[in-house]
């Protein structure tokens, strides 16, 4: 490679990578833009110009959601939902996993299949039935009803199965020759193996359950069992037209999430790499 | 094993029983129930007279239906490939960079898609509000007349779509990065020293042994944006809903605003096999295209 060619090439390195980095500021300027809007008064919100920054600081907006309206209650019913989809999926899903990957038993294929094939099946259609059978159930406007039809995380098992299908037999023989029972393997051996994966697991379900929105809008009809997620869009008498409140609503329901990944970026980015059968 | 196998078979029982119960309640069941449904005249609750296929045979000549199904073929068409496309100039954009900066660009770009969905809609709505929006300011700059975004149907499911790519591109990012990664570095060290040039490098190496990671991406798009609802239902408040209708939301509408349980099953059905003959042909034809691409095996 000549030295010409090289200079050119850098150059053009250089724009590209320049252009990355100015698209990734655009591309976060919304984000940036409705926390600074939620920050000034109602009356500089809508000003006819761009102010990138406000005249005044306030947080008015944030006292006003947090005092007047029913964003406590709602950050509980979320907190509470997520948290249990979390716990019972995870669960479930992880002694499944570990018993499609370890053990001999009847039906096993069937029940892997069936697995598989659920990842296809499109659980908004589902929508009518659940509602039919939560209402049934007598829990509507529950913590239960929320929760109930919100399990269904085929990807969670299988990357399960894949992550024991993984550990060298030799743990599991050793343990069978100490005589030690299936659930002690399972517990004492597996699990303190996969603490990883697990909290990996455990951080996106919960990011996904809270951003859930069709079904917790069509299970909660009362303003005071609604997720926060649902109830930002459905109660727009409390925030009126306030732009400026509305925002700092959004930004009351984001941050938990937005926090959590921030937090754990690592172990969000290696949960979707593992999710999408991609190694991470 | 040494293990006898009957005392295996109980514990295997026991580990997926609580899955087993779980997934017969809330998808084994309801789908059965779903298919019953379809063919009654009953209402969201309650029991209704069968009627054979006349749910089914109706769809075809309900202008709602028609608009539902040509609105998330549409969708599909503008959010699926376009979203894989970006995803993936990003992706080979934050590759180059390295350390902290590349951290840093990376969450911007995955941020929105850690944020729910009614979160993007105020930031959005905002960000495009045709009195205040930054978004019309810049469109007065340039003297383009501003528009009503979200309240024409020309503009509603092309913004529609962009808003959901710039939400969900995150996610593609991350698998087009896993994949650049598990692309070897002495294959490029040696395209290289054969003065391969930039875009050659891409069109011989690059493409080819990502192509497992694009079919991958598309394919998870494509049934993702077929169940679009949550976006359409949140920007189409004040618009024109039934001119912006897609299927999931069809489907709401006959259950729970008009309480028609038979007819909206019918057409969650249809919906479902939708989904899934559209998934198993693009997964055979991504295969087939993919083949020259294959030999990928991280």
């Amino acid at each position: 490679m000549t030295a010409a060619n090289a200079g050119r090439w850098n150059l053009i390195g250089l724009s590209i990578t320049l252009l990355t980095v100015f698209l990734a500021v655009l591309w976060a300027f919304p984000l940036y833009w409705g926390i600074v809007s939620s920050l000034k008064p109602e009356n500089e919100v809508v000003r006819p110009y761009i102010e990138l920054w406000p005249d005044t600081f306030t947080f008015e907006h944030y006292i006003f959601a947090l005092t007047e309206t029913e964003i406590g209650r709602w950050y509980i019913n979320s907190i509470a939902t997520a948290a249990g989809i979390t716990i019972l999926t995870v669960s479930t899903s992880m002694l499944c996993g570990y018993a499609l990957s370890q053990l001999q038993f009847p039906g096993r294929k069937a029940l892997y299949l069936l697995i598989l094939a659920s990842f296809m099946v499109p659980t908004q259609t589902l929508i009518i039935n659940h509602f039919v059978l939560i209402a049934n159930m007598g829990m509507l406007n529950s913590w239960a009803g929320i929760i109930l039809p919100q399990l269904i995380h085929p990807v969670v098992i299988i990357v399960y199965k894949q992550f024991f299908d993984s550990v060298p037999k030799d743990f599991r023989e050793a343990a069978v020759m100490d005589n030690a029972s299936e659930f002690r393997i399972l517990f004492k051996i597996y699990m303190p193996m996969n603490w990883g994966v697990t909290t990996a697991l455990s951080i996106v379900v919960f990011i996904w359950s809270w951003n859930a929105f069709l079904w917790p809008f069509l299970a909660v009809t009362r303003t005071n069992m609604m997720t926060i997620t649902v109830g930002i869009t459905q109660v727009n008498d409390t925030f009126g037209i306030s732009y400026a409140s509305q925002l700092s609503a959004a930004v009351l329901a984001g941050l938990p999430v937005a926090l959590a990944y921030l937090l754990f970026q690592r172990r969000v980015t290696q949960a979707i790499t593992l999710s999408a059968g991609i190694k991470g | 094993m040494l293990r006898n196998s009957r005392s295996e078979i109980l514990v295997a029982l026991v580990l997926i029983a609580p899955f087993c119960a779980v997934y017969g309640l809330v998808f084994v069941y309801p789908t059965i129930k779903m298919l019953l449904l379809s063919v009654t005249d009953a209402p969201l609750i309650g029991p209704g007279e069968f009627v054979g296929l006349d749910n089914y045979t109706r769809l075809p000549g309900e202008r709602r239906f028609n608009t539902a199904l040509w609105n998330t073929t549409y969708f599909v068409i503008l959010s699926v490939v376009p979203g894989t496309i970006v995803a993936l100039l990003i992706a080979l954009g934050v590759n180059r960079l390295s350390g902290r900066l590349q951290a840093l660009v990376l969450a911007l770009f995955f941020l929105p898609y850690i944020l729910p969905v009614s979160v993007v809609y105020r930031l959005w709505d905002w960000t495009l509000n045709f009195q205040f929006g930054v978004a019309m300011h810049v469109l007065d700059w340039f003297s383009i007349p501003r528009i009503p975004v979200f309240k024409t149907t020309t503009w509603f499911m092309p913004a529609v779509a962009f808003v959901t790519i710039w939400w969900t591109a995150g996610f593609s990012i991350l698998l087009f990065l896993a994949g650049l990664r598990a692309i070897p570095v002495e294959i490029y060290e040696a395209a290289a020293l054969d003065n391969a040039g930039r875009w050659n490098t891409f069109r011989k190496i690059t493409w080819p042994l990502l192509w497992p990671v694009t079919a991958l991406v598309l394919t998870i798009q494509l049934i993702l944006q077929l169940k679009i609802f949550d976006q359409v239902y949140l920007f189409s408040f004040g618009g024109r809903p039934n001119d912006t209708m897609v299927l999931v939301q069809y489907v709401y509408t006959r259950a729970f605003v008009s309480n028609q349980g038979g007819r909206a099953a019918a057409i969650a059905v249809t919906l479902f096999f939708i989904v899934i003959i559209v998934s198993v042909l693009q997964f055979q034809l991504l295969r087939l295209a993919g083949n020259s691409g294959k030999g990928d095996d991280k």
